[in-house]
């Protein structure tokens, strides 16, 4: 049975630029980029653009029952809902799948402090935490934390009502969530679905897990390919939501495509031997079909090492192609990166011009012209590689 | 020979291989045994301190240590003993090479409470913030820390020590993930992606912060005393879950792949579904029609009619709103039949697995539907008049199964159902 071919329908997008296409366009256009080097000194982070959350989420009651990230994802996915034509639309959303990519919360970290300080200065006895913890973390807080309450307060704003899937880990789960929807539409198991991720990098608990690892950027922003000398990722902030539909099924409701979604393939590389990201993305790419040497690559690549050199090297073997790496404008929004990309790439090809480059290494060229085909790459700082390939539909 | 394709023309999925990890036990045999005798795995805590805690007991998994202990690391290591259970009955490729992909349903990961203290200790300045204790974290001391609490990381040494295929999926959809995770092997073997996949679901979330957050939200029992006496569903005194532990491995196969092999067939994943609820953050639609939606959909996955229906496995949670929305979503849907029709909660023995719940009870329908003999529901003292299901209570019934239903309903609106049938149709 041939492949239903997949449309990208639908684009919402919050970050660090701004909220919507125009306002990514224009600032992409002139290479903004907003990174802060001085609330969580000397992590470089790249905070959300201030923002009305009460647009996509008019209720008060729910916007407090979320966290930040909560707010940004359902914020962005009603972004993407509107642009495809589907806010309010009950009979399709009522049908619509839901595939989301997602971390956990923030944590209350005037709670956590106060524990932590209490313990190192010998105050805690192993009994206390439980009556801390009891009588200080707000009830809710536990909703606005979990990876799949994401997805619930989605459906309960915007009344995405199909299925509900939430994919963890990091980097890798947005491929995957994309690769799921897009194997799901070409089969025909679904006709129409929400795939997306968010993710708030102004958070100082988020930190921990990455500091432990030594990957977060310290000190001074750089473009992602002038980082060898100071290595690392800066946390950044997006809710970057994508509606994907079946041609047929787009047609018959005269939705217009931004581009189609033609393949997406992930990889899990075994990373203790040298070499292995560079040799999984080598046997990926064919996988694609991408026919045009000169396409275009939106890469996610975070700037930590070895991950980010050894995608550098598979680059190097691709010397036709326009390179953007997304980190250095938005930062790294981990589970986001990948839609975000994917965003870009829909949004380059509906615009027929590439946005500009932004790198003073000059691994990233200029390119002319309207891109037809443009792949999209996602490693992971520690697991995870995968690739997709967005075209103009025609 | 039975086609290999179902009737919509899809391969038919065959379970090949099971392996389960409970507060009861280890090992199909063992939970087997003390399921079907009534007996409980919940017990008072003795992990950690219980001061100042409103609910006291679990069904911890006290059997299997991992040292040092985290939940994550607890929920890798059942996990990694339920896959290992469920390979070595399937027989399917060879030692570290699973010819298929992973889906993994486990609990949401964070650092926990001992790493996080164990770094606060060693913050050189007093009444630190938290960018001095990052300044601690960072150096490569604590590297073992990001490898460890990584949201991808049991996924990642599951895929590496078992040789799954591709990029291994995490994921969770709260109560309802281990569901979740057969409904994704299902859907890749239909699609013809591959002939096997890996479906294991696995919860180790017995510690401090985890009760205090689902007591906070008044989800939990506090019937401390006796702890076995805890969960009892569809009771009209119930007050509540039962936090518990456990893992669910299934290998999933295409029939024609499994007969190729000669593979002895368990049963057959003959339908799945999900509708997600919108009404609440952590209740269900008073009217049901979400959960009634649910298992309407399963119902036309599998290509089956209610009467065929002959057991529900159900969610059956212990809390006094879940039970009585799942009698109404099941009469909705199920009508005069309902009463027909034996329904039991394994919750009432061993526990809410959360995130493996899916997983265990399905492993433990499809034991039901070898053995033709229903788990009892235990506490089954006093029933709750509003709910009229003809309750296994208290002692195993023997029965005439052939398609089982399984609920899982959760937290942010997540229904997923499954039907298991011990035959290809």
């Amino acid at each position: 049975m041939a492949e239903k071919e997949v449309w990208i329908t639908g684009i919402g997008l919050l970050s660090s630029l701004g909220e919507g296409l125009d306002a990514h366009w224009q600032a992409l256009g002139e290479r903004r980029v907003n990174a802060d080097d001085t609330r969580l000194a000397p992590y470089v982070i790249h905070p959300i653009a201030p923002v009305s959350f009460d647009a996509q989420i008019p209720k008060k009651g729910d916007q407090r029952q979320m966290e930040m990230w909560q707010r940004i994802g359902t914020y962005a996915a009603g972004l993407a809902l509107d642009s495809a034509g589907v806010k309010g639309d009950q009979e399709i959303l009522s049908r619509m799948d839901m595939i989301i990519a997602a971390g956990g919360g923030e944590r209350d970290l005037n709670v956590d402090l106060a524990i932590m300080n209490a313990d190192a200065q010998g105050k805690l006895p192993p009994a206390l935490l439980n009556e801390k913890l009891m009588n200080e973390l707000r009830p809710t807080l536990f909703l606005a934390q979990l990876s799949n309450l994401l997805a619930g307060n989605i459906a309960i704003v915007h009344g995405v009502c199909g299925t509900s899937r939430t994919f963890m880990g990091e980097e890798a789960s947005s491929i995957d969530a994309a690769r799921i929807a897009v194997a799901r539409i070409g089969a025909g198991q679904s006709d129409i679905a929400l795939v997306g991720a968010a993710h708030n990098g102004d958070r100082g608990d988020l930190l921990m897990l990455y500091s432990f690892g030594d990957f977060a950027l310290k000190d001074q922003y750089a473009s992602v390919w002038a980082r060898r000398n100071n290595p690392g990722f800066a946390i950044g902030s997006a809710g970057a939501f994508l509606v994907m539909e079946s041609r047929e099924h787009a047609e018959a409701r005269g939705a217009k495509p931004y581009a189609k979604l033609t393949k997406v393939v992930a990889d899990l590389a075994k990373r203790k031997q040298p070499g292995a990201v560079t040799k999984s993305l080598q046997a990926m790419w064919p996988q694609l079909g991408v026919s045009n040497d000169n396409a275009v690559l939106i890469t996610g690549a975070t700037g930590a090492e070895p991950a980010t050199a050894e995608e550098r090297e598979f680059l190097g073997q691709h010397p036709g192609l326009a390179v953007r790496a997304t980190g250095t404008t938005f930062g790294h929004t981990m589970e986001a990166q990948f839609p975000l990309g994917l965003a870009l790439a829909a949004l380059s090809i509906s615009r027929g011009a590439l946005y500009p480059a932004n790198d003073p290494t000059g691994l990233e060229v200029e390119k002319t012209g309207a891109p037809t085909q443009i792949v999209v790459l996602g490693v992971g700082h520690w697991q995870g590689e995968g690739m997709a390939l967005v075209e103009a539909v025609k | 020979m039975t086609a290999p394709r179902d009737k919509f023309g899809r391969p038919i999925v065959v379970v090949t291989g099971m392996g389960i990890v409970t507060s009861l036990g280890g090992g199909k045999t063992d939970n087997w045994k003390r399921l079907t005798a009534g007996e409980s795995g919940i017990k008072t805590v003795t992990r950690f301190p219980l001061d100042s805690l409103k609910t006291t007991m679990a069904g911890a998994v006290d059997f299997v240590t991992v040292d040092p202990f985290s939940s994550t690391s607890l929920s890798q290591r059942l996990a990694e003993i339920a896959t290992e259970e469920a390979l070595e009955q399937s027989g399917i490729g060879s030692k570290g090479d699973f010819p298929g992909p992973l889906f993994l349903a486990v609990a949401p990961i964070e650092t926990e409470w001992p790493q996080r203290l164990e770094v606060a200790r060693e913050v050189p300045t007093k009444d630190f913030g938290i960018i001095e204790y990052l300044a601690t974290c960072s150096g490569g001391k604590f590297a073992h820390f990001h490898r460890r609490f990584t949201f991808g990381s049991v996924a990642l040494n599951l895929a590496e020590t078992f040789g799954t295929k591709g990029s291994p999926i995490s994921l969770s959809t709260a109560c309802a993930s281990g569901a979740t995770a057969i409904q994704l092997g299902v859907e890749a073997i239909r699609r013809g992606e591959t002939d096997a996949t890996l479906c294991v679901a696995t919860d180790g979330s017995v510690n401090p912060e985890a009760m205090v957050r689902f007591s906070l939200l008044s989800a939990l029992s506090t019937q401390n005393d006796p702890p076995q006496g805890a969960s009892k569903p569809f009771s009209k005194n119930r007050d509540g879950f039962v936090m518990a532990e456990g893992a669910g491995a299934l290998v999933l196969e295409s029939y024609e792949a499994a007969m190729a092999r000669g593979a002895r067939i368990l049963g057959v994943v003959a339908g799945c579904g999900e509708l997600t609820d919108s009404f609440h953050r952590t209740r269900s639609a008073p009217d049901g029609k979400p959960a009634i939606g649910c298992v309407r959909k399963t119902l036309a996955d599998a290509g089956m009619e209610p009467e065929q229906i002959d057991h529900i496995n159900a969610h059956g949670t212990s809390t006094p709103e879940n039970d009585k929305m799942e009698y109404l979503a099941t009469s909705a849907v199920f009508g005069e039949h309902t009463k027909n029709i034996p329904v039991s909660s394994n919750k009432s023995m061993v526990g809410h697995t959360i995130s493996a719940a899916g997983a265990v009870e399905a492993i433990f329908s499809l034991l039901t539907l070898e053995h033709q003999r229903i788990p009892p529901t235990i506490n089954y003292e006093v029933p709750d008049p509003a709910i009229p299901f003809d309750v296994v209570g208290n002692k195993a019934r023997d029965a005439k199964v052939t398609a089982v239903m399984s609920n899982s309903f959760g937290f942010g609106g997540q229904n997923a159902s499954l039907i298991l049938t011990r035959e290809p149709a």
